[in-house]
């Protein structure tokens, strides 16, 4: 039970819902959009999260819609894991979210929560950030569309009443040889030790990583790194693990030796077989 | 404050006024407001699928609902699945032992056998990747399942 109450609202469209997070917010409400809620109803009833107002999002048309239009394919906010995995229009995508809490809890939780979420994980941003994916951003300024790389910094970075509407992507990168890997500390379905993708696109190998560090990343040094074929695969895993943006976890998941252990291992699984592919 | 709110609820196939707060759980106002106590309380984290109802035909996990995001949806709990197949296969198999999670399983197994007819095993396991037991283990829950499936469509009588 959440020991606090809140207002519901459930805007029908996106100007609509930008205008009451503003009101409510001058109103001392603090506001929080909501979709899936999954995330926000756990933390609310731990007293880890706390608002007077919620503005359910997911029945504005923009963020429901899942298809591809002309040679982009457009994913909106509020769309539910389970609908990204049984469309599979983007199987790395659908992998990856496939292997993100269990089949009931994708019934509800949504794209746009996981990757703005609080938990550390994300997973399902590893995909887009592999894609050089585009944002759709909504806010008092009408939409922007911005690369992912400079909204997504170890989090997603939104200004106050901003919202995730769609993600974009090339529908080019649905079809390319892709690997994903996600291993836990015992039960199939828990937080990842790591969970690491990656796909080969012209005979480079790209890799984003989660739950290795304190926030899933991407980096261009580091495939420049693994992509070296001329050198030994372990040599390759050397050079790149110096360049990894912070340092290895080590916590209840598993110590800081046994993640690298396990990174180790995954990436040479990853490495040879997208290698191995053409 | 926000006030408590009466709107409509449309559960096992019946219309049902509520009077809850925004912030309540459809999992609590199933309970506490009709009296549907099917649905169990297990973790009330997300992590055990006890409290699995179908809302619109999905499984969905009652404590990580609001009760006001179901107005206008169709919620099916255990209680509605009266007399069907898949409770009748889950006694004959011995799928039960102390019965807290048995509405969760049941709930998944026959929104899954209404979205697949003849599921392999990999997708049982999928479906029911949420749904912790305690007492027994799973084979006899699996093997209920597979046993509806080969007999007949899930939401037949029996």
């Amino acid at each position: 039970m959440i020991s606090f109450d809140f207002d519901y609202y459930q805007p029908c469209s996106i100007a609509e819902a930008v205008s009451l997070y503003h009101q409510l917010l001058a109103a001392g409400k603090l506001p929080i959009y909501y979709a899936g809620g999954t995330e926000i109803i756990s933390m609310a009833r731990m007293n880890q999260l706390f608002t007077k107002a919620v503005i359910d999002i997911k029945t504005i048309p923009e963020c429901n819609v899942l298809h591809v239009e002309g040679s982009k394919l457009v994913i909106g906010s509020a769309v539910t894991l389970t609908q990204i995995e049984e469309s599979n229009l983007f199987p790395l995508l659908s992998e990856v979210s496939k292997r993100t809490a269990d089949r009931t809890s994708r019934n509800k939780m949504t794209i746009g929560g996981n990757i703005s979420g609080k938990l550390m994980y994300r997973e399902t941003v590893l995909p887009f950030l592999l894609a050089d994916s585009q944002l759709v951003i909504a806010g008092n300024n009408g939409f922007k569309t911005v690369s992912i790389h400079e909204a997504f910094n170890e989090r997603l970075h939104l200004q106050s009443g901003e919202i995730l509407v769609q993600l974009i992507t090339e529908q080019s990168y649905s079809t390319l040889p892709f690997k994903t890997v996600k291993k836990t500390k015992q039960s199939a379905i828990d937080y990842p030790l790591l969970t690491l993708a990656a796909l080969k696109k012209d005979g480079q190998i790209r890799a984003a990583f989660s739950g290795v560090c304190r926030f899933p990343f991407r980096l261009t040094e580091i495939e420049k790194e693994i992509s070296q074929n001329q050198m030994v695969v372990d040599e390759r895993i050397d050079r790149a693990l110096k360049l990894f943006p912070a340092p290895i976890l080590d916590d209840i998941q598993g110590s800081k030796e046994y993640r690298e252990f396990v990174l180790r291992n995954t990436l040479v699984e990853i490495i040879e077989w997208l290698e191995g592919v053409s | 404050m926000p006030e408590k709110k009466m709107y409509n609820l449309y559960v096992n196939d019946e219309e049902a006024s509520v009077v809850a707060r925004p912030s309540d759980t459809l999992l609590h106002v199933l309970r506490d407001q009709l009296g549907l106590t099917g649905a169990k309380p297990g973790c009330e984290n997300g992590d055990c699928d006890a409290c699995t109802v179908l809302v619109d035909g999905k499984p969905i996990k009652s404590c990580l609902m609001l009760a006001i995001e179901a107005e206008g949806k169709h919620v099916k709990t255990i209680e509605g699945l009266k007399n069907t197949r898949i409770q009748k296969a889950f006694v004959e198999n011995w799928a039960i032992q102390c019965g807290y999670c048995t509405p969760g399983f049941i709930m998944n197994g026959f929104a899954l056998l209404n979205q697949h007819s003849n599921p392999d095993s990999e997708t049982i396991n999928d479906w029911l990747s949420g749904n912790l037991c305690r007492c027994m283990g799973y084979a006899e829950i699996k093997a209920a399942i597979k046993s509806v499936m080969t007999s007949d469509h899930a939401d037949k009588s029996s």
